[in-house]
C-alpha cells in the first residue's frame, strides 16, 4: 500500500496558504470574543433561530462533504472494489479534517461546553434524543477516522524522516503500524457503521421541529434522504478533490478511476430524486412548492442543482471527460449543501417575529474553520504519503 | 464473484433494515397520557383584563431581572415576549378598531404565554443530556443547568418557542417557567395564579381544570356565573357575566396535550397559539428513532456483516 502513495513535497508557505492563515487568525480572534462575551456578541443567533450556519454548514453540510472516506470505504471494503485503493487516503484525509473541524465548531456553538462530557455519562445521556445519537456517533467517528488515517501518518514518519519536523523523527513506529494494520478491519467496519447512523440521524434531528419546518422538507423520510445524499456527496467530493488536486498540483488526473467511481452517481441521484418527489406527492406537499416565497425558491434551486448533477453525470461519455465530471461533482456538492441549509435554516420558521441571517463575525468564524481545514490538508499532502504516486509527473 | 455479491447483499440488507425499517407500526412509541396528579392552570382569555399582575408576580417570585423592549428607556420592564429574563407574558390580539373585547373582528383579546408543561414534551425528548425532565407525578417540566450543554436543541424542538437562552452571557443557561416548583414544594401555588386578581389564571389538578373548562363551555353567554379565583375549590370566587367562547379547550389534545389549558373568545390561531395535531412531535421523532435503533439490534447485525465482509476483503487486497 505504501508504494501507492507519496508525499508531494514542495513549499508549504505559499501565498494562498498565507491568505488562509490570515482568515483563520481573524476567526480565532472572533472565537476569543465569543468565549468572553457570549454567543450573542458575535452571532445573530436568537431564541427563534437557535441554530445558524455553525450547525447548518460546519456540522451538517460539513460532515456530509467529508463523507469521501465513508463513501470509498463502502466501495473498496464492502463492495470489494480494490482498484480504488489509491484514492482512499486522500479521501480519508479530507474526512479526518472535515469531521474534526465539525467537532471543533460544536464547541464554539454550544453554550455550556464545559458540560459536554455529560453526553458520555450514562445517567445523563438520553437515548431518546436524536441529538445524543448524533453527538455520540460523530465523536466516536472522529476517533475512528484518526485511527484509520494513522498508517499514512506512521509510514510518513518512518519512511520520509528527512521531510519531517524534529520531534517526530525519533519515534519508533514500525511495531505500532503492524499491530494497527492487523486490527484495521475492525476500525474500517465501525467506520462504515457510524456514518450510516449519524448521517441519517442528522436528518432525523429536524423531525422534532414538527410544523416549524416547512412541509417541503418535513418528512419521516428525512433519515433516508440525508443518508443517500451524504453518500452521493461522498463520491462527489472524491471526484471533485481528485480533479481539483491534480490540476492544482499539476499532476495527471486519475481519470479511469474517477470515471468508474462516477458510475454510481446517476443511480444514487436518481433514486434520491425519485424518493424525494414521491414523498412530496404522497404527503400532498407539492402545492407548497408553487407558492411565491423564499422557501419555494430555494426548494427549486436545491432540486435544480440535483438535476444539473444528474444531467452532467448521466451520459457515459461525460464521465470520461474531466470537465463535465468535475461539474457534476460540483453541482452534487452544492445540491446536498443547499438541501441541508434548506432543511435546517430556510425551511425552518419558528414564527413571524423571528428572523435570522448570519452576522459578519459568524460567517468569518465558519470561513476560518474551512480555511484551517484546507491548510491542514495542504500541509499533510506535502509532508506525508497521502496522494497516489504520480505515474509520470 | 457470486459469493461476494451475496455477501454484499447481506450487508446491504442489514443496512437497509437500519434505515428503512422506519414506521413499522409494532415499534411505534405509544402516546403518553397525563398523570392523575398532573398540575397546571386554566387560563381563560375572556376573564383576563390584561393587567399583567401575573407578569410582575412571576418576575418577583422567580427573582428575574427586568427586560426592556425600548432601548431609549431601558429602565422599564416591558418585554414583548417571553425571553431569558421573562418566563411569563401577556400578549395582545387586536383587529381593526379593537373596540369589543374577545371579538375577532374589530376586537381585542389577551393571551398568557409561558411553558405549557406538555404531556409529551418535545424539549424533554430532544435534550441529549436529560437537562430537561418531566416529573412523573405532577408533570412539571424542569431544567437542570448542571447537566445542560447549551446545544439549544430544546429551543428548536419546542412548538411554543418557550425555552429561552442567554445569548448575551459568558456562561449562559436556558430559562423557562418551571411552574414555580420552588413554591409548590412549600405548599404554595404558582405566583401567576396567586396574584391574578380576576381569576383568569386558576391553579389546580389538570383533571379538575379540564372539567371546569368543559363546564364553562356550557355556560350561556350573558348569564351570571361564579368563577373561581387563584385556584379551583378555593375560597376566592368572582361572579361575572359570561361572554361567548370558542368551543375548544386548547391544550386538551394539542400536540399530545398540555398541562396548561386555555379558553378564549377569539380563535386560538389568532391569539398566536400554534395549530398542532393530536400527535406530539416527540412521539413521531422517537417512533422513527426507535424503529431504527430499538435495542441496537439492527446496528449490531449491520456491524456483524460489515466486520465479516471487511475482514475478508482487506485480506483479498493484501
Ligand atoms: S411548552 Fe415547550 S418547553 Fe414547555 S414543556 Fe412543552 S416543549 Fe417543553
Ligand atoms: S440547551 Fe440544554 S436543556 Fe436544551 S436541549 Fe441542549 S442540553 Fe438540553
Ligand atoms: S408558574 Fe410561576 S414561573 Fe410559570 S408563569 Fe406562572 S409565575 Fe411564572
Amino acid at each position: 500500500m505504501s508504494e501507492e502513495s507519496r508525499p508531494l513535497g514542495g513549499e508549504v508557505l505559499t501565498k494562498p496558504f498565507k491568505v488562509l492563515a490570515g482568515i483563520f487568525g481573524f476567526a480565532l480572534l472572533l472565537i476569543a470574543i465569543r468565549y468572553v462575551f457570549g454567543i450573542g456578541a458575535v452571532s445573530n443567533l436568537n431564541d427563534g433561530y437557535p441554530w445558524g450556519i455553525w450547525i447548518a454548514y460546519d456540522v451538517v453540510a460539513g460532515t456530509a462533504i467529508a463523507c469521501g472516506g465513508y463513501a470509498l470505504a463502502l466501495m473498496v471494503y464492502v463492495m470489494n472494489k480494490g482498484e480504488y485503493h489509491a484514492l482512499v487516503r486522500p479521501a480519508l484525509l479530507a474526512s479526518v479534517f472535515g469531521y474534526t473541524l465539525a467537532g471543533a465548531s460544536i464547541f464554539v456553538d454550544i453554550g455550556r461546553y464545559w458540560n459536554a462530557y455529560k453526553l458520555f455519562t450514562p445517567w445523563y445521556a438520553n437515548p431518546n434524543s436524536i441529538m445524543f445519537e448524533v453527538a455520540f456517533c460523530v465523536s466516536l467517528y472522529i476517533g475512528v477516522l484518526w485511527i484509520e488515517f494513522m498508517p499514512a501518518f506512521l509510514e510518513g514518519v518512518s519512511k520520509y524522516k528527512e521531510h519531517l519536523p524534529e520531534f517526530v523523527r525519533n519515534w519508533n513506529v514500525e511495531g505500532l503500524r503492524k499491530t494497527l494494520n492487523k486490527f484495521m478491519f475492525v476500525f474500517i467496519a465501525v467506520g462504515v457503521l457510524l456514518p450510516t447512523m449519524h448521517q441519517s440521524s442528522l436528518g432525523s434531528l429536524m423531525l422534532i421541529a414538527g410544523k416549524k419546518l416547512s412541509p417541503l422538507w418535513q418528512t419521516g423520510l428525512l433519515p433516508l434522504l440525508f443518508l443517500i445524499s451524504a453518500i452521493t456527496m461522498g463520491y462527489a467530493i472524491v471526484i471533485f478533490e481528485g480533479i481539483y488536486a491534480a490540476v492544482g498540483f499539476k499532476r495527471p488526473i486519475e481519470m479511469p478511476l474517477l470515471t468508474k467511481i462516477s458510475g454510481v452517481m446517476p443511480g444514487l441521484i436518481g433514486v434520491y430524486l425519485a424518493i424525494r418527489i414521491i414523498d412530496l406527492v404522497v404527503r400532498g406537499a407539492v402545492g407548497v412548492a408553487f407558492q411565491i416565497n423564499i422557501q419555494s425558491l430555494m426548494f427549486w434551486v436545491e432540486n435544480a442543482l440535483y438535476v444539473a448533477a444528474l444531467v452532467y453525470a448521466a451520459p457515459v461519455a461525460n464521465r470520461t471527460k474531466p470537465k463535465p465530471l468535475f461539474l457534476s461533482a460540483f453541482f452534487m456538492l452544492m445540491a446536498g449543501t443547499v438541501y441541508r441549509f434548506n432543511t435546517f435554516l430556510v425551511g425552518f420558521n419558528p414564527g413571524a417575529n423571528w428572523s435570522y441571517f448570519p452576522s459578519f463575525s459568524e460567517t468569518v468564524i465558519t470561513l476560518g474553520m474551512i480555511s484551517f481545514e484546507i491548510m491542514a490538508y495542504l500541509y499533510i499532502v506535502k509532508k506525508f504519503p497521502v496522494l497516489p504516486k504520480a505515474e509520470h509527473a | 464473484m457470486e459469493i461476494k455479491r451475496r455477501d454484499f447483499l447481506k450487508v446491504a440488507a442489514a443496512g437497509g433494515l437500519l434505515v428503512a425499517s422506519n414506521a413499522h407500526p409494532a415499534l411505534a412509541r405509544d402516546p403518553k397520557t397525563r398523570s392523575k396528579d398532573a398540575l397546571g392552570f386554566l387560563y381563560d382569555s375572556t376573564v383576563c383584563t390584561g393587567c399583567k399582575a401575573c407578569v410582575s408576580a412571576c418576575k418577583q417570585y422567580n427573582e428575574m431581572p427586568q427586560s426592556s423592549s425600548s432601548p431609549q428607556d431601558p429602565l422599564w420592564d416591558n418585554p414583548l415576549d417571553t425571553d431569558s429574563k421573562t418566563y411569563n407574558i401577556i400578549k395582545l390580539y387586536k383587529n381593526g378598531t379593537g373596540e369589543i373585547k374577545d371579538r375577532e373582528q374589530d376586537g381585542h383579546a389577551y393571551v398568557k404565554r409561558q411553558c405549557m408543561h406538555c404531556v409529551d414534551p418535545a424539549c424533554v425528548s430532544a435534550c441529549p443530556v436529560s437537562a430537561l425532565t418531566k416529573d412523573p407525578k405532577n408533570g412539571v417540566v424542569s431544567y437542570n443547568k448542571s447537566a445542560c450543554i447549551g446545544c439549544r436543541y430544546c429551543q428548536l424542538a419546542c412548538p411554543y418557542n418557550i425555552p429561552k437562552f442567554e445569548f448575551e452571557k459568558t456562561f449562559p443557561q436556558i430559562r423557562k417557567c418551571q411552574l414555580c416548583s420552588h413554591r409548590l414544594e412549600k405548599g404554595e401555588i404558582p405566583a401567576c395564579a396567586e396574584f391574578c386578581p380576576t381569576g383568569a389564571t386558576v391553579f389546580g389538578k389538570v383533571e379538575d381544570l379540564l372539567a371546569e373548562a368543559r363546564k364553562r363551555l356550557q355556560y350561556k353567554p350573558g348569564s351570571k356565573q361564579v368563577y373561581p379565583v387563584e385556584r379551583l375549590n378555593g375560597k376566592a370566587v368572582a361572579e361575572r357575566e359570561v361572554t361567548p367562547y370558542i368551543p375548544q379547550v386548547y391544550g386538551e389534545k394539542e400536540g399530545g396535550g398540555t398541562q396548561i389549558l386555555y379558553l378564549a373568545g377569539v380563535p386560538f390561531d389568532k391569539l398566536g397559539m400554534p395549530m398542532l395535531g393530536e400527535r406530539s412531535d416527540a412521539q413521531r421523532s422517537e417512533t422513527i428513532q426507535h424503529a431504527i435503533y430499538k435495542g441496537m439490534v439492527a446496528p449490531i447485525i449491520f456491524l456483524g456483516g460489515l466486520l465479516y465482509v471487511v475482514h475478508k476483503n482487506t485480506k483479498d487486497h493484501k
